[in-house]
C-alpha cells in the first residue's frame, strides 16, 4: 500500500508517522508542501505539529497552501486521507472535514496519555477494532476542542460519524474524561463518504511497546486489509 | 559622539575597564566600539570572575570528544554516535518577561545544540522560583512554564524531565535554566573555530531587529526597583523560525560546505564574529549595510548589539554559496554574505564601505578582563537544634505535610504541559528518577536528569558542591544507566561580595571533587551571576546537568513498586542526618546545620553495586534516597503503583523521625523479587555493601509497624493536591 506524509514548514510529527507506515509496511513518501502534485497514494496523511507557526490560526495557512489543493482533489477521488492532531486541524481548514477545533478548555496545551473508545469499527480505518473497545492514546495539543454546528452534529451521530470518544479507563464517557472540551467528547471524526479521518489523538506515537503502548497498531492494519 | 564617563558608566563597564579598553586600541573608541566592549567584556560573555575557579574543573576523559569552550559539550557514546548538550540560564529576562524569557532560554540552548551538527532530541529544565505565597510567583510560574512549553511544543523537541522548587530565596529573582541534548554522529560534529583567508561569512535565520539590545548585559547586573523597565532588553522568541533553521542547518550539514558555525546567541552578531575570529586567529571583516533587518534605519550599534533570536553566523567552503543559499530558501529563510576573513587579526566593521569600527580580536577574547576575586571561607556550621524542645508530631502528620507541599507535590500541572512523547522515542518521562531516551533506530539508550539542592549549597558550599554532582549520579544509576558526563549552570549571586564569590569558588572545590572521583566530568555549562535584588542576593544554586548510557536496555528501571510481598531493601547506612532535612524545614521552618557529609568511596561502591545489580536484571524497582529521607522515598515508590509497604520499626535508631526523614546520602531503595534475594545478597555482601531489609511491599496500604497505615489512593490524593489549588 502507498502512502503519502505531507510536510508543512512546522510539522514536527512528519518522521514519526513515517516511521510508524513503514513499521506496518506501507512504501511511503515525504511530501513538500511546495510540490503541486501527488505521488501515487492510497493513504494521504496530513501530519501532527505546528505548520506555519499556528500562526494567523492552528491549521489555516496549510489548508492554503499549493499542495492541499492536490489532497482535496484526491479526497474528492476517493483516496484515503488521515490528518492526526495539526493535521486534523488542517482537513478542517480545507473543509474535507467539517466543524472547528478551539483551544482547549482550560486554556492550556495538554500532553497526556487518555482513553478513547472506538464509535464506529465499520470504516476503513477502524475494522481491526472492536466495536466499544477501548483504547489509550496520547494527546498533544493546544486547540482540540472541537466543535459543530447542531445540523451537523446530528449527522454526526445519525450516520455514525463519530470515530472515537474520549472515555474514562472503563469506558464510561462523562465530562471529567473529556480533556479539551470537545462537543459529545469526539476524539475524531469520519466525513461522509468515511474516507476522511480526522483524529487530536496520535496513533503513531502507540505502535512501539518500549515507548508506550501497541493501541495505535490496529489503524494501520485496518488500512492495510 | 565623546564618550562620557555616564556613557561608559551605562555600558556596564568600570572606569579601570574603559581606561583598558584606550590602552589596547591606543586610542579612545566611539560609541559602536564602546557597546561592542561591553558587549564582549560584561560577565555573561567574559566568565571575566569565573574563568579563574572554571580552569579547575575536571574536564576530560575517555568519553569525551569536546569539553567546554564551544557551544556545547560532546561525548561519545559507542559505535558512530555521539550525544551533544548543555545547560544554559536565562534568569534575568524570565524575572522580567516570563513567557518569552523561558522561550528564549529554550530556543537558545536548542540551537547550541544544533549549531554542532546535533539533532536535538530531549529538553530538560530546572525552574526555581520564590515562595508560594510572594505575589509574583503565580504568574511567574505561569509564564515559565508557557514560555518552556510554547517553545519545545512548536519546534517538536520533547521536554521529558526537569525540576521545580520554590523558595523565598527567589522571590526577587527567580531561576530559569534550560539543557539540551542531541544526537550526532561522530565525524559529522561541526566547530565555531574559523579557517581559511577570504571565505565567505554568511548571515542566515530571522532578520535583525532591536529586540535583546544590551541583553547580555543586563544579565551581568543586579535587579533594582527599576527592573521592569528592562523590559525592552527581553528577546522575543519564534520557535517555528527556529525549526525551520534547525532544518535548514541540519540539510547544509550533510556534505562538506560548512568550516565553520556559530549561533548568535548573547550579544548576537558581535560574540559570535569575534568568537569565530579569535578561535581561527584570524580577522573579519563585515559589511553591515547587507545584514538583514526587522526595522528601517538601524544602526551599526543596534545590528551589532541587538540579541534577535534564531540567527546564525557560518563561514562557507569556496563555492559553496548557491548550494547553500538554495537550501535556505526552500526553508524561506534569509542567506546572506555579510563578510569575509581577513589576516588582519580585526574584526573590522564597514557600513556603505565607511570603515565603522576596528578592534583588534584578541582584546575582545583573550585579553578581555580576568578578575581574581576576593573569597572568603565558609565554616561548617554548627547546629543550634535542640531536638527535644520541639513540638511533637506524629510521623503519619508529617509524611502527609512534606508529601502536599509545593515542592515535593507530584509535579504533572507542569510536565502535561510540555509534549514528552513527540519524535517517539521517550522510553521514560519525567517524574521517574532520570528520563530514557532512545537513540533513534537504535538499541542505545541515554538516560538524562537535572538537579539542584540550594540549601545545602548554602549551609556548606563544598559539601553542597560535591553533594548535588553525586546526587545526579545516583539518579542516572537508579534507572540503570552509567554516568557518562555532566553539564553545569551555575547560579549565583554578586561575586564582587567576597561571601558570594566564596560560595562560588567553594561550590566548585566540592564539584570538581566528586566529579574527579566519579570520573564524571564537566563537558559544558553557563554561569549567571549577580542573581539578586537590591543587594539580596539568592542562595548558591549550582545546577548538574548528566547523561548516562544504557548500551542494551533489558527492561526500563523506574522507582514504581511492581508487586506485593517483594523485599525492600535499602543500600546504604542510615545514620539519621536531620540538619538542612526537608523535615526540619516543612515542619518547624528551621534550616540550620550543616548538610550530610558524602563518603566518595561509598558513594561511588554503592552505585556500581545497584548499577550490577540492574544490569543482571534483579531489580524490580529501583529509587534514590534523596531530600526528604526515607520515608517520602518510600511514598514516592508507592504512589501512581498499585503497591504499598509494610515497614518494620528500625532496630538500630531509636529516634524515628532521624531513620525515617534523615537525609544521610549515598543510598537507594531496592525492590527484590524473593526468588532473587540470594543473588542480590551475594553482590552487595562481595562488594562490602552496607544494607538493610527494612520489609516487603504490600497492597493498597502504606505501613510502618505500630506507627501509621494509610491506604495509597490517600497518599496519591494527598501528594496530587497543591498545584491544582494553587
Amino acid at each position: 500500500m502507498n502512502s503519502s506524509v505531507i510536510v508543512f514548514p512546522g510539522s514536527n510529527c512528519d518522521r514519526d508517522i513515517a516511521v510508524a507506515l513503514e513499521k506496518m509496511q506501507f512504501k511511503n513518501q515525504m511530501v513538500w508542501h511546495k510540490e503541486t502534485k501527488l505521488p501515487k497514494s492510497d493513504l494521504i496523511v496530513v501530519p501532527g505539529g505546528f505548520s506555519y507557526g499556528d500562526y494567523l490560526r492552528s491549521g489555516a495557512i496549510a489548508g492554503k497552501s499549493l499542495i492541499i489543493n492536490e489532497v482535496i482533489k484526491a479526497a474528492n477521488e476517493g483516496c484515503l486521507v488521515l490528518g492526526i492532531c495539526n493535521g486534523f486541524q488542517i482537513l478542517t481548514e480545507t473543509g474535507l472535514l467539517k466543524g472547528a477545533l478551539l483551544r482547549n478548555k482550560n486554556l492550556k496545551f495538554i500532553n497526556k496519555d487518555i482513553n478513547i473508545k472506538v464509535i464506529n469499527n465499520d470504516t476503513k480505518f477502524s475494522n481491526k477494532y472492536k466495536k466499544d473497545q477501548i483504547l489509550k492514546i496520547n494527546i498533544a495539543h493546544n486547540e482540540g476542542n472541537y466543535i459543530t454546528n447542531p445540523n451537523h452534529l446530528k449527522e454526526l451521530i445519525n450516520e455514525n460519524l463519530i470515530a472515537f470518544k474520549y472515555c474514562d479507563k472503563d469506558g464510561k464517557i462523562n465530562e471529567s474524561c473529556n480533556p479539551n472540551g470537545s462537543v459529545e467528547n469526539i476524539a475524531g471524526i469520519f466525513n461522509s463518504k468515511k474516507n476522511i479521518l480526522g483524529m487530536m489523538p496520535h496513533p503513531e506515537r502507540m505502535v512501539d511497546n518500549l515507548i508506550s503502548n501497541t493501541d495505535g497498531v490496529n489503524l494501520f492494519s485496518s488500512l492495510l486489509k | 559622539m565623546k564618550i562620557t564617563k555616564q556613557i561608559v558608566e551605562k555600558h556596564g563597564l568600570k572606569i579601570e575597564e574603559y581606561a583598558n579598553i584606550k590602552k589596547l586600541l591606543k586610542r579612545e573608541p566611539n560609541l559602536l566600539e564602546l557597546g561592542i566592549f561591553s558587549a564582549m567584556w560584561n560577565e555573561h560573555c567574559s566568565y571575566k570572575s569565573s574563568r579563574k575557579h572554571l580552569k579547575n574543573l575536571p574536564t576530560t576523559g575517555k568519553q569525551v570528544i569536546q569539553g567546554p569552550g564551544e557551544n556545547a559539550g560532546v561525548i561519545d557514546i559507542g559505535g558512530d554516535d555521539a550525544i551533544i548538550f548543555k545547560i544554559e540560564s536565562h534568569n534575568h529576562p524570565s524575572y522580567i518577561e516570563p513567557y518569552q524569557g523561558a522561550a528564549t532560554g529554550v530556543g537558545g540552548i536548542l540551537r547550541d545544540v544544533f549549531t554542532m551538527g546535533a539533532r536535538p532530541i530531549a529538553l530538560l529544565n530546572s525552574i526555581h522560583f520564590g515562595s508560594p505565597d510572594h505575589s509574583k510567583t503565580k504568574s511567574l510560574l505561569n509564564g515559565v512554564v508557557s514560555g518552556i512549553g510554547g517553545y519545545g511544543n512548536c519546534i517538536g523537541i520533547p521536554t521529558v524531565a526537569g525540576e521545580t522548587k520554590f523558595n523565598s530565596t527567589y522571590n526577587e529573582n527567580i531561576l530559569v535554566n534550560a539543557m539540551a541534548v542531541g544526537h550526532a554522529k561522530k565525524d559529522k560534529i561541526f566547530y565555531s573555530k574559523a579557517k581559511g583567508l577570504n571565505k565567505s561569512v554568511v548571515y542566515v535565520g530571522s532578520k535583525t531587529g532591536r529586540d535583546g539590545i544590551h541583553g547580555a548585559s543586563m544579565a551581568s547586573a543586579e535587579f533594582d526597583e527599576n527592573s521592569e523597565e528592562k523590559k525592552p532588553t527581553v528577546q522575543v522568541g519564534d520557535p517555528f523560525t527556529e525549526k525551520l533553521l534547525m532544518e535548514a542547518c541540519l540539510e547544509l550539514m550533510k556534505d562538506n560546505s560548512i568550516i565553520s558555525i556559530q549561533d548568535m546567541g548573547a550579544a548576537g552578531l558581535t560574540s559570535s564574529s569575534v568568537e569565530m575570529a579569535s578561535k581561527g586567529e584570524l580577522g573579519i571583516e563585515l559589511y553591515l549595510d547587507k545584514v538583514p533587518c526587522r526595522e528601517e534605519n538601524m544602526t551599526p550599534y543596534e545590528m551589532m548589539l541587538s540579541e534577535s533570536q534564531e540567527r546564525m553566523l557560518i563561514i562557507l567552503e569556496d563555492g559553496k554559496e548557491e548550494h547553500a543559499k538554495n537550501i535556505f530558501k526552500k526553508w524561506d529563510l534569509d542567506f546572506v554574505v555579510i563578510g569575509k576573513t581577513t589576516n588582519t587579526n580585526k574584526l573590522t566593521l564597514k557600513y556603505n564601505n565607511k570603515i565603522e569600527g576596528e578592534i583588534p580580536i584578541d582584546s575582545l577574547a583573550s585579553k578581555a578582563p580576568m578578575y581574581d576575586r576576593k573569597w572568603i571561607k565558609k565554616k561548617l556550621p554548627k547546629s543550634k537544634i535542640d531536638f527535644k524542645s520541639l513540638k511533637k508530631v506524629k510521623i503519619k502528620d508529617a509524611l502527609i505535610k512534606i508529601l502536599s507541599s509545593a515542592n515535593h507535590s507530584n509535579k504533572s500541572w507542569i510536565t502535561s504541559q510540555y509534549d514528552q512523547m513527540v519524535m517517539c522515542d521517550t522510553v521514560q518521562k519525567s517524574g521517574a528518577d532520570a528520563a530514557l531516551i532512545r537513540i533513534h533506530g537504535q538499541e542505545k539508550i541515554i538516560a538524562v536528569s537535572v538537579d539542584s539542592s540550594a540549601n545545602y549549597c548554602k549551609a556548606h558550599p563544598i559539601t553542597g558542591g560535591k553533594q548535588i554532582v553525586c546526587e545526579n549520579w545516583r539518579n542516572l544509576v537508579s534507572v540503570g544507566a552509567k554516568p557518562m558526563a555532566i553539564t553545569n549552570c551555575l547560579n549565583f549571586g554578586n561575586p564582587e561580595d567576597p561571601k558570594i564569590m566564596g560560595e562560588f569558588a567553594e561550590c566548585l572545590i566540592g564539584i570538581k571533587e566528586s566529579c574527579e572521583f566519579l570520573n564524571y566530568p564537566v563537558v559544558s555549562g553557563n554561569v549567571s551571576f549577580y542573581n539578586g535584588t537590591n543587594k539580596k542576593n539568592i542562595s548558591p544554586t549550582p545546577v548538574i546537568g548528566g547523561i548516562g548510557l544504557i548500551q542494551n536496555l533489558k527492561k526500563p528501571m523506574n522507582h514504581q513498586f511492581k508487586k506485593g510481598n517483594n523485599n525492600i531493601l535499602v543500600i546504604g547506612k542510615t545514620f539519621g542526618h536531620l540538619e538542612q532535612s526537608v523535615f526540619f524545614e516543612e515542619i518547624y521552618s528551621i534550616l540550620d546545620g550543616q548538610p550530610p557529609e558524602i563518603n566518595l568511596i561509598n558513594e561511588k561502591n554503592n552505585g556500581e553495586s545497584v548499577l550490577e545489580i540492574i544490569k543482571n536484571d534483579l531489580a524490580e524497582s529501583v529509587h534514590d534516597v534523596s531530600s526528604g529521607g526515607l520515608l517520602i522515598a518510600l511514598a514516592e515508590m508507592s504512589i501512581g503503583s498499585n503497591f504499598g509497604v509494610k515497614i518494620n520499626k528500625p532496630k538500630k535508631l531509636t529516634n524515628l523521625f532521624k531513620y525515617f526523614f534523615g537525609e544521610d546520602q549515598s543510598r537507594y531503595i531496592l525492590e527484590i523479587n524473593r526468588e532473587n534475594m540470594k543473588k542480590v545478597e551475594e553482590i552487595l555482601k562481595n562488594n562490602n555493601i552496607f544494607y538493610e531489609n527494612i520489609g516487603l511491599t504490600q497492597k493498597d496500604y502504606f505501613e510502618v509497624e505500630k506507627e501509621m497505615k494509610i491506604n495509597i489512593k490517600e497518599l496519591y490524593k494527598i501528594n496530587n493536591q497543591w498545584y491544582n489549588n494553587y
